[in-house]
């Protein structure tokens, strides 16, 4: 046997051990749960109306966001409405991740995420598969595909429905993009949002949330959600909104915190730390 | 690391990281996806995307084509615009080699190659003998207002082949026909997007083609000249969302196939049904307070609207839609 034909293979192998960090990838499965100490007010008790600070919306949102009425969401059409991709982290759940494998070559063709709560399934496909026409249908949670950037899963998603960039009436568009990333340490996961908004966004929406591993994965939310109209006699057609000028709310929020109107109504000059030397100069 | 310490270092990453970095494309992304609906919304594609059960939409210019394909043959439901119909074809022979048996028209703008699409098939009746001894396309379904437009166009306007003028009509109600083991209803809905529209609802395939009163690339398009009132099309809206169930958490279930734009679901219907009624309500507003057509223009009832569904440009513009619910409403 020649020499080549033992380092033949031995050259390969080292060159498959060291291979670019583009093929690197960690291991995301298992059951996760939310840690909530970040942004703690916006998810859990919930935004209160009118507080649209920090997120960079544009004048069009803003406008949307004053005219939607909190009972709109007791429309019967509307009470299964979910969080999208771009939102659902931010709310309660539990998040599964498990993988799909290509049984010959091992490698992996998808990684699914399941959000209890609101039972809600996410594929981001890892196969290299493209985003399907723009005329396709759209749901929730959109079209996932992923890559790995070293040892950070990078998703893409489109095909995201109409919903919110905050559940106070802050409206996001169904033409959202969103690129989302999850950075594993240890037993525990970042999640990184990036959200773009051609429609209601003047700049990128960055959110972040944690989760630790649940090493105790057997509860299981199910949410069936069928909506029904519980109010004899309501007007089926009519939709609950503001006039313009007429939101009753308009000084809750700001005179609660002491804050302007115009740091309450947000945009994206909210979102940096420079903001706040301008709100002491206005007090 | 425990857990406690990465919310800090994750908002300090994600600043760092993230902030700086993706500005310019995500500022790109944005101008694409603005280039990407207005593509959408001129239709310039032509795709076809099975939706559910026996039902196709072949995405073409001038609207969406929908078919429904089976043993019996192939029903189509609009026609594209002219020039685009050898395309549309093509699509349909890709999904069925039956003759095109119906072709139904949901309102009098989706007709305008209804003699190349008819032609291409052959009508039931008569059976082998009938296509041969009488020479007829597949058989042409429309409300009578559609043929009643059709066959008295105002002068200066390009009267219409006799070929393509529906061939069996129908008043009030709905029009049922059993086709490829489904039922599928056209059904009238007065005053809307003009005085002739239909919505066609494929009973077992859970499929509604909505015509012009559900358009998702613009404001619906209310053609007052030709009978159309804001009403109508809310009414019409309202009754899509009467028959669409979801199939889990407001998503899926019944699909609707708007006359222009992607395919959607009931959550999409909703979510323009909720926008043309506020816009609606805005403008009975102000006409109850006696303004003017200006006025009501000046106090932009759709503004929050328009970065998604308005134009200043091209046929169907937001000033036009203001005003067409503005004269519905009894402005003067």
């Amino acid at each position: 046997m020649s020499l080549l034909k033992w380092t033949r293979p031995l050259v390969l192998l080292t060159a498959f051990v060291a291979a670019p960090s583009a093929s690197a990838q960690v291991d995301l499965t298992g059951m996760w749960n939310p840690q909530f100490t970040e942004d703690q007010p916006e998810r859990i008790p919930g935004p209160e109306l009118l507080d649209y600070a920090g997120i960079p919306l544009n004048d069009f949102a803003r406008k949307w966001a004053l005219a939607w009425a909190p009972d709109r969401l007791g429309l019967q059409e509307h009470q299964c409405q979910v969080h999208t991709a771009a939102y659902i982290h931010r709310g309660p759940l539990a998040l599964r991740i498990w993988e799909e494998r290509d049984p010959q070559t091992q490698n992996i063709t998808a990684i699914h995420m399941y959000t209890s709560t609101y039972e809600q399934n996410r594929v981001v496909y890892m196969d290299g598969r493209p985003h399907p026409p723009e005329y396709a249908a759209h749901t929730w949670q959109g079209f996932s595909t992923g890559k790995w950037d070293g040892n950070v899963l990078t998703v893409h998603t489109t095909h995201i429905k109409q919903g919110w960039h905050r559940r106070n009436g802050i409206p996001s568009s169904d033409l959202i993009d969103l690129t989302d990333h999850f950075v594993l340490h240890g037993d525990a996961i970042t999640h990184i949002s990036v959200v773009t908004d051609p429609v209601y966004l003047s700049e990128p929406l960055i959110k972040s949330e944690d989760y630790v591993r649940n090493t105790n994965p057997n509860g299981n939310w199910l949410w069936p959600c069928e909506y029904v109209n519980e109010l004899p006699g309501s007007d089926r057609a009519k939709v609950p909104h503001y006039l313009p000028g007429e939101n009753p709310f308009m000084d809750e929020f700001r005179s609660k915190y002491k804050l302007s109107l115009d740091a309450v109504l947000g945009g994206p000059e909210t979102m940096y730390p420079d903001y706040m030397e301008k709100l002491k100069v206005a007090k | 690391m425990t857990a406690k310490t990465i919310p800090a270092l994750t908002l300090a990453a994600a600043a760092a990281f993230f902030a700086l970095g993706p500005a310019p494309q995500a500022r790109a992304q944005q101008a694409k996806g603005k280039q990407q609906a207005k593509a959408a919304a001129k239709g310039q594609e032509i795709g076809t995307l099975k939706v559910q059960g026996n039902v196709y939409m072949i995405v073409a210019p001038g609207g969406n084509v929908v078919v429904q394909t089976g043993d019996w043959g192939v029903l189509v439901v609009d026609t594209p615009a002219e020039g685009a119909s050898d395309a549309v074809i093509a699509e349909i022979r890709k999904l069925s080699s039956k003759p095109i048996r119906y072709l139904i028209n949901t309102s009098m703008d989706h007709t305008a190659t209804n003699a190349a699409i008819s032609r291409a098939g052959a009508p039931i009746t008569g059976g082998n003998l009938g296509a041969v001894a009488f020479d007829n396309g597949a058989t042409i379904v429309a409300h009578e207002n559609v043929l009643g437009r059709m066959s008295n166009v105002p002068e200066g306007q390009k009267v219409p082949n006799a070929d393509s003028l529906p061939t069996t009509t129908f008043n009030e109600g709905q029009k049922e026909i059993f086709f490829n083991d489904e039922p599928v209803l056209a059904m009238f809905q007065p005053k809307a997007h003009t005085d002739g529209d239909s919505i066609v609802f494929f009973r077992r395939s859970d499929v509604i083609a909505a015509g012009d009163v559900f358009d998702m690339t613009s404001f619906p398009k209310v053609d007052l000249a030709k009978g159309g009132n804001i009403e109508g099309v809310i009414k019409a809206l309202n009754i899509i969302l009467d028959l669409c169930v979801p199939r889990h958490e407001q998503e899926g279930g019944t699909y609707v196939i708007p006359g222009r734009g992607r395919l959607t679901d009931e959550h999409d219907v909703l979510e323009y049904r909720d926008m043309v009624t506020i816009i609606r309500d805005r403008v009975k507003n102000l006409v109850g307070k006696g303004q003017t057509l200006a006025q009501v223009k000046a106090a932009k009832p759709t503004y929050e609207y328009d970065a998604r569904w308005g134009s200043t440009t091209g046929p169907w513009t937001t000033d036009m839609f203001v005003e067409a619910v503005y004269k519905s409403l009894g402005g003067k």
